[in-house]
């Protein structure tokens, strides 16, 4: 069942940690998470960030250095990357320690930053930014990188789904050595995993795509997709590889292998993530029966899924930022308690709002919705047009107050999601 | 037509060209003739369909590059299409829809592909993407302005006779002026084609031109319309 793959094997991995790093990059680690520690104090945030960017300033080859000796696993995707990485780390932390970038910042600071803290880790788990694979894995050498998805998101960022697919396949071309686990639904996917064929091992998960709308033609060619129940092709021979996993019933499966997955984080897609989080976890070598039952305690995902008890009304707290995450989030919203949406357009939630004309909100008609948010004026109007009677407020605390007694659904994107947890703060218990 | 006959929108090829959810002008025009008691069918017509030529509107989105190429092939193999909106319908293409209605198009490598030529416009690579937002004051009649988001490295010369749709105020838009002045030019209107940089989609930020465009196809006077958020969604804007 074990798979080593990174190219290092056990033996050969010296114990990770401070004493192998040079006098200047133990000073650049030191002074990033003195800087860290000061962000912290002063209730500027979790710090993580601008520690791990002090440390590069000072010393450049920090992330390299920092990775030096330990198994690394990348996690990436448009959707799903911060819970398939909590997934994963869980699954991990079996075998060891982890050094996780858990809060989120998933870029190469806070990739250094997540290994700074955990100096004698053995294993590392980043969840990095699509357009970041290349730069991050080029430093840390992965063995393992898991591919969830590549939808649109944020197309301000001005590069387009197939750029960011060919520049994946480009980098994990650089790597023959990492096992790459990959979503075998996903063409975008599939097409950056094949880029280099021969040259890296690929584990196909039948992950699902909630979402196609950026799929529906080849991304190799430009023809296309044929789509059946089970399979996508193209005429040009793209096509959907033999899944080493796929999901029956609740259970994880591979030939070896039947797992009841029994995990608590809602979902079709959570299972999916969970599936992806295992066939990672083997591929770096820990056993899956133990991962399996590590999965199942994981509940709270850097805020996401936590339901908060705030004066009269139970609040589970969603995270969605494109059509894609909306769609994969459909399967938990379940019953129509009522729904605040929440919806904001800085700089990291992308500045154009067009994506909620993907979303399809014409499913929510029977619940009372809120809109709000800094752009609660464009998702109130998408919601006129798909036929939703609405209130929009755009403050959300009092949005909330509009919305009776008991369970609410809220549902926000980047930013906003943040914000609200921050403004939620900490009176307020966190029920699971 | 008759005011009880039901009105056609063509979605054209929302599986290609569909990246900048663009889609969503064929919901806004649907639901604005419903909702003044208008009968009106959105055809969602994909690359493997055979499209009708007997709609009132068709809407063609922004999409990728490779994309952009596979659907002005597709619009060339079916010409009955293009004929229908150079002589029945109006026809509202946005960002790579416009840019393959014009005489040609080149890519990033220089290489250059022919348009449907329905539009004497030609589009080039810029130096760099325009992205954010935009605001123009529009040519017709009564729109005022328009507000949208761009999205794009193309830059569009109107040839002599062919009008913009309107001046920007602020953003790229065509990346051309008008020839002799300094407006700087977006998008292209023609008696039958409106074309434009701006997604948002642009007839949700803009509910003028989506009247303007229910009344060319009806024919009607249109009632107006207040929607809940329309006001303080252009005042974020504009
Ligand atoms: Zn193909």
């Amino acid at each position: 069942m074990v798979v080593r793959t990174s190219g290092v094997s056990p033996a050969a991995l010296s114990p990770p940690g401070r004493r192998r790093l040079g006098w200047w990059t133990r000073v650049a680690v030191r002074a990033g998470l003195v800087t860290a520690g000061l962000s912290r104090g002063l209730g500027l945030g979790a710090g993580s960030i601008i520690g791990g960017r002090v440390t590069l300033v000072l010393d450049r080859q920090a992330l390299r250095r920092l990775a030096t000796g330990r198994r690394v696993v990348v996690v990436s995707g448009t959707n799903g990357k911060t819970t398939t990485s909590h997934l994963v780390a869980a699954a991990v932390r079996t075998a060891g320690p982890v050094a996780h970038n858990a809060g989120g910042s998933n870029m190469a600071d806070g990739a250094v930053a997540a290994l700074a803290e955990a100096p004698d880790a053995e294993y590392a788990v980043l969840e990095v930014d699509e357009l970041h694979v290349a730069a991050v894995a080029q430093a840390v050498d992965p063995a393992v990188v898991v591919l969830l998805n590549l939808t649109r998101d944020q197309l301000d960022r001005a590069t387009e789904v197939g750029a960011i697919a060919s520049a994946l396949g480009r980098a994990l071309a650089d790597h023959p050595g990492t096992v790459v686990v990959a979503n075998a639904d996903d063409p975008m996917v599939v097409s950056a995993a094949t880029a280099a064929p021969g040259a890296t091992r690929t584990v196909w998960v039948a992950a699902g795509a909630s979402w196609l709308g950026d799929a529906t033609t080849c991304p190799r060619c430009g023809c296309t997709l044929t789509f059946t129940a089970s399979r996508w092709e193209c005429e040009c021979g793209l096509a959907r590889p033999t899944p080493d996993w796929w999901i029956d019933g609740g259970k994880a499966c591979s030939a070896d292998a039947v797992l009841p997955l029994d995990i608590q984080l809602p979902g079709q897609v959570n299972l999916s993530n969970a599936t992806m989080a295992l066939a990672a976890a083997q591929a770096v070598g820990v056993s899956v029966d133990r991962a399996a039952l590590a999965l199942r305690e994981v509940d709270v995902v850097a805020g996401r899924y936590a339901v908060v008890h705030r004066g009269s009304q139970d609040l589970r707290l969603l995270l969605a930022k494109n059509p894609a995450g909306w769609a994969g989030m459909s399967s938990m919203l379940g019953e129509p308690r009522p729904l605040l949406i929440i919806i904001n357009a800085r700089e990291a939630d992308g500045r154009d709002t067009s994506w909620l004309w993907d979303v399809n909100f014409e499913q929510f008609t029977c619940r009372q919705v809120v809109a709000s948010g800094e752009r609660a004026a464009d998702l109130g109007v998408r919601l006129s047009y798909a036929g939703l009677e609405h209130q929009t407020v755009p403050d959300p605390l009092t949005a909330l107050a509009t919305l009776p007694a008991g369970q609410v659904d809220v549902v926000a994107n980047y930013t906003a999601f943040h914000q609200f947890r921050r403004r939620l703060g900490r009176e307020q218990k966190v029920t699971r | 037509m008759s005011p009880d006959s039901t009105v056609a929108i063509g979605l054209l090829l929302p599986d290609v060209l569909g990246t900048y959810s663009d889609t969503g002008n064929a919901t806004i025009l649907a639901q604005r003739l419903r909702w003044r008691g208008i009968p009106a069918e959105i055809l969602t017509i994909t690359a493997r369909d055979i499209p009708p030529t007997s709609c009132s509107v068709y809407l063609l989105g922004g999409g990728e590059d490779t994309a952009q190429l596979f659907a002005a092939d597709w619009l060339r193999r079916h010409p009955e299409l293009g004929l229908a909106m150079e002589t029945s319908a109006v026809t509202l293409a946005v960002c790579a829809g416009l840019q393959i209605l014009g005489q040609s198009m080149t890519d990033t490598r220089g290489k250059h592909y022919p348009g449907l030529e329905l539009l004497d416009i030609t589009t080039a690579p810029g130096r760099q993407r325009s992205v954010g937002e935009v605001i123009s004051t529009c040519a017709i009649p009564g729109v005022g302005s328009l507000t949208g988001f761009e999205n794009h490295r193309g830059i569009t010369t109107l040839n002599p006779g062919t009008a913009a749709l309107g001046r920007v105020i602020s953003g790229t838009g065509n990346g051309t002026s008008e020839p002799g002045t300094r407006h700087r030019t977006e998008g292209v209107l023609t008696e039958r084609i409106i074309g434009t940089y701006l997604h948002g989609p642009v007839l949700a930020r803009n509910p003028a031109l989506a009247d303007h465009i229910l009344h060319k196809i009806t024919g009607q006077t249109l009632a107006p319309l207040e929607l809940p958020d329309q006001a303080a969604l252009r005042a974020t804007y504009l």
